[in-house]
């Protein structure tokens, strides 16, 4: 007689996420609990890449679930990558992200190159969990890395003539061969107005779940500004110019009526070709509402006082 | 005898072949394969096979007139109905899977939103092209009435072009080839007309 053997395997066995979650995926039904399963049952992917070390953690999400780490390392708009969202995270690796600098340009005391490794070295890491809503009404919940981009301000003292920021992603085709494409103007320009840039919640992110910021992620340095739409947060900076006047940033000089430099987030202003009023949290069936700045307008509103915000989408 | 046997495996050949697309989704879907955002990626997937049935419905008649290869004639009507079947799940999972059914958001994409109006007309001209796809209409309307209204398919494929035109923020290659291959299939047409009324 031939001896028992288990036709299941280690493979087989429900992910512990899927389990725990087993009586929402019975509610959600049919449709539901395949767009719940799948994503978790191909790939539980853990994050990679070198550890940071974080001084401190601060939730900004309202305690909602993180995106999983395949989610955000892989649904990527990294146009100079590629211009769908699956493909950055494949070719990503064109991006040589050392040696890299930043160069601090215009109004400051002292216009500077800095090294990447030295930036990384004046500020202690701390986390950030905030909610990433897209303009193209997908939304995220990511847990940054990096610092305050209040502390590089006030550490590279603009003049007093200095009103905006303006960020510039690299511009080498050779490493971003979207950039052969002139699906936008080359290189990508961001900017803020400095007391957007200024306030506590401003980030700039050189991790993701505590590790190095993959490329497709806008390594080594991006932007992240909760309160406005994902295409604020400018990837891979070379260049930060502090000056008078508003900088040209690349989606309102590509397309002036659909997108606006202020950009926050704001469900009574339609994108003209879609409703802002709902979104879709990446990973769930239902879209949900959209929250005016995202949630954070407690904290900013301020910032926007006496504007029209119709205007000034 | 034989010629009828190799149109039937043509035909169940097409069939088949025209639900391999579908097929794939479905495996995706179980396999984890539809990326992030799986319902936009199935939205985006029905949109391009029905753009792409509408184009190979377009090519057995000046493969026919130019090359007299009878046989693609024989899978047309069923090119352009897999053309109004994944036009038809397009549209559903949109408005069923996307929106869930709610009228007043749909009201107002279909009022407000002129890509998501140009989509859905484009859709709406498909269905008396599926009705009238049958031998008894052709009969009924008698061959060129029928034909005539069939002509249809070609604002079908200019609306459904426009329709991923304006839906694309900025990377507008894919629309683009579309619009290209309509484009050479209309010239051609063309050229057959000019042919036929100087000769």
């Amino acid at each position: 007689m031939r001896s028992w053997r288990p036709d299941l395997t280690e493979k087989d066995v429900t992910p512990k996420e899927t389990y725990l979650r087993r009586r929402e995926i019975l509610q959600m039904g049919a449709a539901g609990a395949t767009t719940l399963l799948v994503p978790s049952l191909a790939k539980a992917g853990e994050p990679q890449g070198q550890q940071l070390t974080v001084a401190r953690k601060i939730e900004k999400a309202g305690g909602e679930g993180l995106t999983s780490w395949d989610s955000v390392t892989g649904y990527n708009n990294f146009y100079e990558l590629a211009s769908d969202k699956e493909s950055p995270a494949r070719s990503a690796g064109s991006l040589k992200v050392r040696p890299w600098t930043v160069s601090v340009e215009g109004e400051v005391k002292q216009p500077q190159k800095i090294d990447i490794e030295t930036l990384l070295r004046w500020f202690p890491l701390e986390e950030r969990i905030y909610r990433m809503r897209c303009v193209e009404a997908w939304s995220m919940v990511i847990p940054w890395t990096g610092f305050p981009l209040a502390d590089l301000v006030k550490r590279l003292e603009p003049t007093s003539r200095a009103r905006f920021i303006a960020f510039e992603t690299l511009f080498d085709p050779e490493q971003l061969p979207g950039q052969k494409r002139p699906l936008l103007s080359w290189p990508y320009i961001e900017g803020l107005r400095i007391d957007e840039a200024t306030h506590p919640l401003a980030f700039l992110s050189v991790g993701l779940y505590g590790r190095v910021l993959p490329g497709q992620n806008g390594a080594p340095l991006r932007l992240v500004v909760p309160w406005k739409y994902g295409f604020k947060g400018i990837k891979s900076i070379v260049r930060i110019t502090f000056q008078e006047t508003q900088p040209k940033t690349a989606w309102a000089a590509s397309q002036p009526s659909e997108y606006g430099f202020y950009a926050n987030v704001n469900p009574e202003v339609d994108h003209p070709r879609w409703s802002q009023a709902r979104e879709r949290r990446i990973g769930e069936f239902l879209r949900r509402k959209t929250l005016p700045f995202n949630g954070y307008a407690d904290e900013v509103v301020s910032l926007y006082s006496g504007m029209d915000l119709r205007k000034n989408f | 005898m034989f010629a009828r046997n190799k149109i039937r495996i043509i035909k169940a050949a097409t069939f088949l072949l025209a639900c391999v697309p579908l097929a794939k989704m479905a495996v995706d879907a179980l396999t984890g394969n539809l990326g992030a955002n799986p319902i936009e990626m199935v939205l985006n997937r029905l949109g391009f096979w029905t753009l792409t049935f509408l184009a190979l419905s377009l090519i057995p008649t000046p493969v026919h007139d130019w090359l007299h290869v009878a046989w693609p004639i024989k899978v047309r009507r069923m090119l352009g109905l897999f053309a109004f079947a994944y036009a038809t799940l397009h549209m559903l999972w949109y408005a069923g899977v996307d929106q869930l059914f709610d009228l007043h958001l749909l009201a107002e994409d279909a009022t407000k939103r002129k890509f998501m109006a140009v989509g859905f007309i484009a859709w709406l001209f498909l269905v008396p092209l599926a009705v009238t796809s049958t031998d008894g209409w052709v009969r009924r309307l008698g061959y060129l009435r029928w034909k005539r209204l069939h002509r249809l398919a070609y604002v079908v494929a200019v609306l459904g072009t426009i329709h991923f035109f304006w839906r694309e923020k900025a990377d507008t290659s894919r629309p683009f080839l579309f619009a290209a291959v309509f484009g050479l299939l209309f010239l051609v047409r063309a050229v057959t007309y000019f042919r036929s009324q100087t000769s």
